[in-house]
């Protein structure tokens, strides 16, 4: 279940934020403090999760501490979709 | 004609208990700073810098977070006679050890006698100053408490309308080091003027989001206001930037009049804002939210007008402005009572003959005016040789005014290279049209990214520095992305790799490494093999050949 978030955001990334279609992003990859997802981009991934997943995260949440790789978001959107 | 500290001083006996701040931080509740309060915590400040000794006309540099101290220390500096400047405070994307040396480099250029910051960054901040440096103090904000304002001690009140009252730092990594030095008079003149342009009364309220030190948010969002006795609702870059909604809550909340936005601002507004955000919000009060410091698109307006016009946005709000740092802000402003100008031309007449024609069948280009010039400013489009051309001609923007630099701080040679027979020669390109002005590029290969100026030098070099990438052969330019509503960085990079993996690896430490020095995000970076950069016959890279085929690349491969 959760490889299946976790490549569903990489695709996402990849091909949205990124456009780099064929860019692969590892599940344990930095993705905001290797400046991959800028500030700018945050809130479409945020925008994504809760399109796809019916999962909020909130705007004080789109930061380093809450997650910083693909495995940490999976988590928190798994947690929140139990609820 | 007044000073600073006149003025402040005029609001503490008449305007006491005015709101002159409302202080929006994101988990806090909305914190009101009136006049007499802002002037407490700006008394604090000024002796903190009395007893460390800094004395009137010295430069006083603020690191610090939106916030109160923020506000606080710069008012405080004003009124002690001192010359604030404001320096970009670290973010978690930037390096610890490039912001040092930019802070070096800023200590060195400009010679400030003391630092305001946090306790716990004050260690850092001690790391970039030398043995010799100007800097006699750094002060932590936490060990300063407001006292009562007290004018008879204010040395800025002995300022006279000709001192440098405030450096304003252009952004960008080369520009850092050129600190606009403006005088008293200069900031008057220039509010006055583009007051009277905007019709200013006493029903206004500002709301802005953007940063202190950029020429938009500091005049625009913050002097502006406080020293006309016209309320601010002053949220952070940070907090809009997650959630973009806030704006227009405050805007909804407050009654906001008027607000300022760059061009991208618009487009992010109107993509990434959920209707849920925007239940019970009314946007009928705005009367003018003015796009400014990015090529401004006719696009981006339709989209935001689309986006929330029926949430009470008014028809003829969006407008134009044309501004720089040089000028202290506003050079032209778009006439509040119609829809900014759109012209439709001939792209070819435009792209070969620089001349701007109407369009009669062929291909066509739209662009939109940025609004007649202040009544204090006067401008010449002039040709290479400083011919003047005539009416929608395109050439280099030239300018003179009332509220000019005094110079660029400690930089006589930048100054004389800027200014020529009291001119200044902006470096963007523009054409005049039935008396407004159209502004169309740049001279130099400046890119503009969400309001903030990035030197494609800058980047190249910082790619030179990330191992597998050969030196020189590296190229960065900007891309404009219509979604966006902004330009976005493109770095091309010819690097030693055997396969497709290989060229990835390069490419992210490249994105990382670029990133972490410049706190620019970077959209595309491509490593290629040897000899795909073009370079002229002289051996420099030729950014826009460069620039013309990789968009070709991208266009063959379906991408664009």
């Amino acid at each position: 279940m959760t490889k299946e978030i976790t490549d569903t955001l990489a695709k996402h990334i990849a091909e949205k934020i990124l456009k780099q279609p064929a860019r692969i992003i590892g599940a344990e990859d930095a993705i905001i403090s290797s400046g991959l997802v800028d500030s700018f981009s945050l809130v479409d991934l945020a925008l994504f999760v809760e399109d796809t997943y019916g999962v909020r995260i909130e705007d004080s949440e789109l930061n380093v501490s809450t997650f910083d790789n693909l495995n940490q978001l999976a988590g928190l959107i798994e947690a929140r979709r139990q609820k | 004609m007044t000073t600073f500290s006149a003025r402040l001083n005029l609001h503490l006996e008449r305007i006491p208990d005015q709101v002159a701040v409302i202080l929006q931080v994101s988990g806090r509740d909305d914190l009101p700073i009136t006049y007499s309060q802002l002037l407490a915590g700006a008394q604090g400040f000024a002796n903190a810098l009395g007893s460390s000794g800094i004395r009137s006309s010295e430069v006083v540099i603020l690191i610090l977070q939106h916030g109160p101290g923020l506000i606080h220390s710069y008012f405080g500096a004003v009124i002690h006679g001192a010359i604030p400047s404001i320096m970009p405070f670290l973010t978690e994307k930037l390096s610890p050890e490039r912001y040092r040396a930019d802070l070096t480099a800023l200590i060195h250029v400009t010679r400030p006698a003391a630092i305001v910051t946090y306790a716990e960054f004050e260690q850092e901040v001690r790391a970039a100053v030398k043995d010799g440096d100007s800097v006699r103090a750094v002060i932590c904000m936490e060990d300063v408490s407001p006292e009562v304002p007290d004018p008879s001690r204010w040395g800025g009140l002995k300022c006279t309308p000709e001192n440098t009252v405030l450096l304003q730092h252009s952004s960008g990594t080369t520009g850092l080091q050129k600190g606009v030095a403006l005088s008293h008079r200069a900031v008057f003149n220039q509010l006055d003027a583009y007051g009277q342009t905007l019709e200013l009364n006493k029903n206004d309220v500002i709301v802005s989001w953007l940063p202190l030190y950029h020429d938009m948010g500091l005049i625009a969002g913050f002097l502006l206001p406080v020293l006309f006795g016209i309320p601010l609702v002053l949220m952070s870059p940070f907090d809009w930037v997650r959630a973009p909604y806030r704006l227009l809550q405050s805007v909804s909340k407050y009654r906001g009049t008027l607000s300022w936005l760059p061009n991208f601002a618009y487009n992010f507004c109107a993509r990434k804002i959920r209707d849920r955000h925007l239940e019970g919000v009314d946007l009928s009060s705005w009367r003018a939210v003015i796009n400014c410091s990015e090529p401004v698109r006719p696009e981006s307006h339709q989209a935001f007008n689309q986006r929330f016009k029926d949430y009470g946005l008014r028809e003829g709000v969006l407008h134009t402005c044309y501004a720089m740092a040089e000028n202290v802000f506003a050079v032209t402003q778009s006439d509040l009572n119609n829809n900014p100008r759109v012209e439709l031309i001939d792209r070819e007449a435009f792209m070969r003959d620089r001349i701007v024609r109407d369009v009669n069948g062929g291909s066509s280009l739209k662009v939109m005016s940025s609004g007649r010039l202040l009544p204090n400013v006067q401008i010449q489009i002039v040709d290479e040789n400083g011919h003047v051309l005539p009416e929608r001609v395109v050439g280099e923007i030239k300018l003179q005014s009332n509220c000019m630099l005094n110079e660029y701080y400690n930089r006589p040679d930048a100054t004389e290279k800027a200014l020529v027979d009291g001119w200044y020669l902006t470096g963007d390109f523009g054409y005049f049209s039935g008396g407004e002005l159209f502004v169309s590029g740049r001279k130099k290969d400046v890119i503009i990214v969400g309001g903030r100026n990035v030197y494609p030098q800058d980047l190249e070099m910082l790619t030179y520095e990330v191992p597998g990438v050969h030196a020189g052969r590296s190229v960065a330019f900007g891309m404009f992305d219509e979604e966006q509503g902004t330009e976005e960085v493109v770095i091309i990079a010819e690097g030693d790799a055997e396969d497709e993996m290989g060229r990835q690896k390069i490419a992210d430490a490249i994105r990382q490494y670029v990133t972490t020095n410049s706190a620019i995000a970077l959209r595309y970076v491509k490593v290629v093999g040897p000899k795909w950069i073009v370079k002229t016959s002289s051996g420099k890279t030729a950014r826009s050949a460069n620039k013309e085929k990789f968009l070709n690349e991208l266009k063959n491969n379906g991408h664009l």
